[in-house]
């Protein structure tokens, strides 16, 4: 009986513990919908309004919120792939082969894991190019730019962490390559590479720190930047959109003023 | 010179030209505000309904591909048996293909430095606001700058056999040169698109080029010892 649970949820929604919760309360009026933006912690990083013309498919592609729906998918992955793994030689590995046979649905939380990491990078290149084409990048979304490209380095970073947590051939050799680069640094090459393995080849050390980085750093610093990504997007007005004001019959452009100037 | 009082009212509303509004008052007439209305909508619920869509489809994709294809797993990591060739995950593949060519140095910390800090600066070193074509302004002077810096870069690659660097590099350039022989009135439509780019722009797109090209040959492209195989001929 549709009416009965009607009902029920408004007398929920109206109880006081509900409220003490959800002070924007039930509603449709703008009034309600502009609360529920503003009285949330985390919605309210956006702004209670947006231009319409924003929302158009072609200008972002959605590029960056499908960036955020793949940080979302790996941060639940992730935190199940925790359940099962031990960043420890070669347990790690064994881990690796349970999720695979004995873990139920393991190998399908692995795939998804890997798919959506593989598709993150791909997709914060795609969303980088894309903002950089609309020109979206100008002032004043400056500093908004840098804190992406911030971002683009710790998805990187995440997933090259990542990528050695396995501990197959593969994870191995493509961390030693990568790895070896760092001793090209001038000067304190060496000590970076030995700070980052903690030894001076990728060993059990090296498995325990990509592990810290991969589980715990590296996330909680992308969800920061994250959050002040989204918050500078409200601050400096919006997103981008090509010209500020709607082209109206009658409005004065440049190419008329050009013209009357003349 | 015509009279400098003579200026013409109007709002330019094209931050690309002019990101800071000037509004010219002519006389005998006040100054005067065009109400600024756009269509709004809540971002509760059409924005937030929209990104839910999207995040839902883009997780049915994904869903679909760990159904379907599973994650590669090798033996267990041997430090004493190197595969050949030991790849990096693909999106440095870029970047290893040019460690083949470069000493450590260079491929691995110069030019990853290069590019973080081109990227960080692209903003901040667009002086040129209106983002007028590149060609459209001191096309003299440019035009030498350019010359010299697109043989420089050919000739260091070819020098050093980046021929895979080279080949996106000179289309790119050739793309410049037809930019530089045109202009917005051009008849073809692509002249005059391309007439219109500013640096940035170009810089941008010859980045993502090489980037394209360098990740693609890096992953497909190259065998045991990093020599040329066909991916389709394995
Ligand atoms: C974890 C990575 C990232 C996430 C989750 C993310 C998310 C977003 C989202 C949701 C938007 C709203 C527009 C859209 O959907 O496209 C946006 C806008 C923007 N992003 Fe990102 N982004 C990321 C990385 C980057 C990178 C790497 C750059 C550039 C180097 C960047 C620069 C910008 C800029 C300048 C805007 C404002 C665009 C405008 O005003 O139209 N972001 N980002």
């Amino acid at each position: 009986m549709p009416g009965k649970t009607d009902k029920i949820l408004e007398q929920v929604e109206q109880s006081r513990v509900w409220r003490s919760i959800f002070r924007s309360g039930r509603g449709t009026s703008t009034l309600h919908r502009a609360l529920a933006i503003q009285q949330n912690v985390f919605l309210h990083l956006f702004s209670t309004k947006v231009r319409k013309r924003m929302l158009s498919v072609s200008s972002t592609w959605y590029l960056g919120t499908l960036t955020l729906g793949t940080f979302m998918i790996l941060i639940i992955t992730g935190v199940l792939l925790m359940l099962y793994y031990h960043p420890s030689v070669p347990q790690a590995y064994a881990d690796m082969k349970d999720l695979q046979f004995v873990v139920s649905s393991g190998l399908f939380l692995r795939n998804l894991h890997r798919w959506s990491a593989q598709a993150m990078v791909f997709l914060v290149f795609a969303h980088m190019f894309k903002v950089f084409y609309r020109g979206a990048y100008r002032a004043p979304r400056e500093f908004n730019w840098v804190i992406g490209v911030v971002l683009l380095l710790i998805t990187l970073l995440l997933s090259y962490t990542g990528y050695l947590l396995p501990w197959d051939q593969l994870a191995y050799w493509a961390i030693t390559v990568g790895s070896n680069l760092s001793k090209a640094v001038p000067l304190v090459g060496s000590k970076i590479h030995f700070l980052m393995l903690g030894g001076n080849q990728v060993n059990a050390n090296a498995l325990l720190r990509f592990y810290v980085l991969h589980c715990l750093i590296l996330p909680l610093a992308a969800l920061l930047f994250i959050a002040v990504h989204f918050w500078r997007i409200r601050k400096d007005g919006g997103l981008y959109v090509h010209q500020s004001e709607p082209k109206r019959a009658g409005a004065v452009d440049e190419s008329t003023l050009v013209k009357e100037a003349k | 010179m015509s009279d400098p009082k003579d200026f013409v009212a109007g709002v330019d509303s094209d931050q690309r030209r002019s990101p800071q509004r000037v509004v010219f008052v002519t006389r005998r007439t006040s100054a005067q505000v065009k109400a600024n209305y756009e269509e709004q909508v809540q971002t509760y619920p059409e924005v937030l309904f929209r990104v839910v869509l999207a995040i839902e489809i883009l997780a049915i994709v994904l869903v679909g591909m760990a159904l379907l294809f599973n994650a590669p797993l090798e033996g267990i990591a041997d430090p004493t048996h190197t595969p050949n060739p030991a790849k990096a995950p693909w999106y440095f593949l870029g970047l290893q293909e040019l460690l083949h060519y470069f000493p450590p140095v260079v491929a691995g910390v110069l030019v990853p430095t290069m590019l973080i800090v081109s990227l960080v600066i692209i903003p901040y070193f667009n002086i040129n606001i209106e983002a007028a074509g590149l060609f459209l302004h001191h096309r003299r002077r440019r035009l030498q700058i350019f010359y010299v810096t697109a043989i420089g870069l050919l000739v260091f690659l070819v020098a050093f056999h980046v021929y895979v660097a080279a080949v996106p590099s000179l289309i790119v350039a050739i793309a410049m040169i037809v930019a530089a022989n045109s202009s917005p009135q051009s008849k073809s439509a692509s002249c005059r698109y391309l007439s219109k780019k500013p640096m940035a722009w170009w810089v941008m797109t010859w980045f993502l080029f090489e980037l394209i090209v360098l990740t693609a040959v890096g992953t497909f492209f190259r065998g045991p010892g990093w020599s040329w195989v066909l991916p389709w001929r394995s």
